[in-house]
């Protein structure tokens, strides 16, 4: 009846791997309903950024108790799941850990013994990060940007990786009772499962351990299928997008902000003596949108940041905005901008293409008051483990602001009429300009 | 000024070419704080006997605060104007001692049609400092307690953080870092048109909490190298009462006093 349980196990495997394309596809979708952007340029810049800011790493440890949890619970991640293989095989083939028979058993030791150790290492982890926290309550990570699902959402990752974790232990541990009790082939090395459960497990019985074994094996397995399509409504997301987010992160200067190259062709026509103006006004008959006032506006690039956002906060705990307590937190945008383009999404799902619902990311999610109160000191891009920039998107929302708008704050009216008045942003005459020279 | 300082008109006129381009910038020709920081600097580049000129009224603001506020019609125009002056004068190094136009003139203009050597005034009086061309005299600020106030657009923007570290060093001082500083400085508040504009409601005033993390460290002087974080933080001694003798000056200025 071995066949009946390869079957099952591979629909699941269909159904999980099929849910969890699908899903992913959703995503692309929506990102490219932003607008174009060209990000591929210097490819081995790129490519040394994901190897040292996503595999690497490289920006976690500026906050180093965080930092280290991480980089345990993302090792063991990685690690851990060459064990997805053996699973794979055994549970296609319906044989028992197979690469202990066909493996050489030092390396098929040093294998399932550093699975051990990480396991137990990452079960740890998570459960400082659970009591970060819920009981030492970091404040970034209880602000009341993340009331409700994000909340929940997070402390739901620590608790699935935490049973993952413990499923895998048991199964180890209650594994390696039956070998020594000479039911199960003899192979692999399981220093800390076998040491936590040893001597309540050496006094159960042959059957119950077998349960035991069997059941954290396909517990740990819809586990695995489980979390895969968890992703697509989690933070959680950031384990696969933190790649190609870092690939296609910005590599000029922080400083420098983009041009809008629709408003670089109009102020050329302007200052030229020599344009017709007649032949402007007809060349381009639906005038370009200057700005954002919806998701849909912003560029790809921006969205892949918002889905890849884990939420951490680092980005607000360094805005000096939200740290004088404005209302503006970059974490919010990031958050918002993920929100409306998932809520655009759902839209065009139900009905085949957009059909307006009334709302728009400026006003419904993002508001004026948070848009003004930003400073431009890019320290939240700054402070960005996978190079999200949060900045970009408030200043494109001030261009729509301004430009198609004009509702700026009346000071900032006037400092712009005086720019071009006087050609500075206070009233001065320009004729003044090097009276310093005299004084 | 020592001596009289000559626009760049005034030295085409002669048919002559300046070694550098001093930008000054609005506020550095308007304020009257800045001014004083227009004036240090101005008259170390004459110490030097660096060749040098300026605008004069034909610069115009480069835009910056326009942009951040969003209006790129308004800083277009502004830097395709000052482009234009630029390149008809066949400029090739500018000189600032504002990180703001040293970011929009390094990093914005580029794009325009404006492409120059662009450096921040600390970097250029290192400069200066390493070929001997001035020497650290006296020391006036030996031993003194100074912190630096990294301005945004000069720290993050364009990550010049050991300039004005470099010449603290060489004035002897004794310098003491913030909890905030370098890649982690924390923003005066001026940035990105605040300077302009009342704050959004909210708890604090951010150079008040600037101010206060550096009123932490019980410094003689907060150096600094931007004019707006100079008016942010004065303003921010002003709010805390205080009397003592805590000065904030520019870089420019420290190094100016010690040679005189
Ligand atoms: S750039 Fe704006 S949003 Fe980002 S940290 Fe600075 S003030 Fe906050
Ligand atoms: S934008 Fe970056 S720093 Fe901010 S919450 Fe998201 S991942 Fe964290």
């Amino acid at each position: 009846m071995d066949y009946i349980q390869s079957i099952i196990f591979l629909l699941l495997a269909f159904a999980g791997i099929g849910l969890f394309v699908r899903n992913i596809l959703k995503i692309k979708r929506n990102i490219l309903l932003g607008k174009a952007e060209n990000r591929s340029d210097n490819p081995s810049k790129r490519w040394k950024l994901v190897l040292r800011i996503a595999v690497g790493q490289g920006k976690m440890l500026a906050r180093p108790v965080a930092g280290i949890l991480h980089l345990v619970v993302y090792i063991g991640f990685v690690i851990i799941n060459i064990e997805l293989i053996e699973i794979f095989v055994d549970g296609i083939w319906g044989t028992h850990r197979y690469f202990g028979k066909i493996l050489p058993s030092p390396l098929y030791n040093l294998t399932t013994g550093t699975v051990d150790i990480l396991s137990f290492s990452v079960l740890i982890a998570v459960t400082l990060f659970f009591i970060r926290r819920n009981i030492i309550k970091v404040p970034r990570l209880n602000s009341k940007d993340l009331l409700g699902w994000p909340h929940m959402d997070g402390n739901l990752i620590l608790i699935i990786e935490f049973l993952m974790m413990l499923s895998l232990l048991i199964m180890n541990a209650a594994d390696f009772t039956l070998q020594k009790k000479g039911i199960l082939y003899s192979c692999g090395f399981f220093p800390v499962s076998n040491c936590i459960f040893n001597n309540v497990f050496s006094t159960f019985s042959v059957e119950s351990l077998y349960i035991m074994q069997k059941s954290a094996w396909w517990f740990h397995y819809l586990g695995v299928l489980f979390f895969l399509n968890y992703l697509y409504f989690s933070k959680h997301l950031h384990i696969l997008f933190a790649f190609p987010n870092t690939y296609f992160a910005n590599l000029q200067k922080q400083g420098q902000l983009n041009d809008l190259d629709s408003v670089t062709k109009e102020v050329k026509l302007l200052l030229d003596p020599n344009a017709d103006p007649y032949q402007a006004s007809t060349e381009e008959s639906v005038p370009e949108k200057f700005g954002v006032s919806d998701a849909t506006d912003l560029s790809w690039i921006q969205l892949l940041n918002a889905y890849t956002c884990t939420e951490c906060g680092r980005c607000t705990s360094s805005c000096p905005a939200n740290l004088t307590g404005k209302k503006l937190s970059p974490r919010k945008i990031m958050m918002d901008v993920r929100d409306r383009i998932e809520e655009i999404g759902r839209n065009i799902d139900k009905n085949g293409n957009f059909l307006d619902d009334g709302k728009q990311l400026l006003g419904n999610y993002i508001t004026p008051e948070e848009i003004w109160a930003c400073t431009t000191c890019n320290a939240c891009v700054e402070a960005c483990p996978l190079l999200i920039n949060p900045l970009s998107i408030l200043i494109d929302l001030r261009r729509y602001l301004v430009m198609e708008k004009t509702a700026a704050p009346s000071e900032l009216n006037s400092m712009m009429s005086n720019i071009e008045n006087n050609n500075a942003p206070w009233q001065f005459s320009q004729n003044d300009r090097a009276n310093w020279t005299k004084e | 000024m020592e001596r009289p300082i000559k626009t760049m008109a005034e030295f085409k006129a002669e048919g002559k070419s300046p070694e550098i381009l001093f930008w000054v910038g609005c506020a550095g020709s308007f304020d009257d704080r800045a001014k004083k920081i227009t004036k240090s600097f101005a008259s170390l580049l004459q110490k030097a006997n660096i060749e040098f000129a300026i605008l004069g009224q034909e610069e115009g603001c480069t835009g910056d605060p326009a942009k951040r506020a969003g209006n790129e019609f308004l800083f277009q125009m502004q830097a395709l104007m000052n482009i234009e002056v630029l390149n008809s004068y066949e400029i090739k190094k500018i000189v600032t001692a504002c990180p703001h136009c040293f970011n929009t003139l390094k990093n914005e203009y580029p794009q325009l049609g404006g492409t120059y050597e662009v450096l921040h005034h600390t970097q250029f009086l290192l400069s200066l400092l390493n070929e001997g061309r001035i020497k650290v005299k006296g020391g006036i600020y030996k031993g003194k307690k100074i912190t630096f106030h990294d301005p945004c657009y000069l720290g993050r923007a364009n990550d010049v953080y050991e300039a004005p570290r470099e010449l603290l060093a060489q004035l002897e001082v004794n310098l003491l870092e913030m909890k905030r500083c370098k890649q982690n400085g924390l923003c005066c508040g001026a940035g990105g048109a605040q300077m302009f504009k009342e704050p959004e409601p909210g708890i604090k005033d951010i150079n008040v909490e600037r101010t206060e993390e550096a009123l932490l460290l019980n410094p003689d002087i907060i150096a600094t190298g931007c004019p707006f974080c100079n008016t942010m933080l004065t303003d921010g001694l002003q709010s805390k009462n205080n009397n003592s003798q805590i000065y904030v000056k520019d870089l420019a200025e420290l190094l100016n006093e010690n040679l005189s």
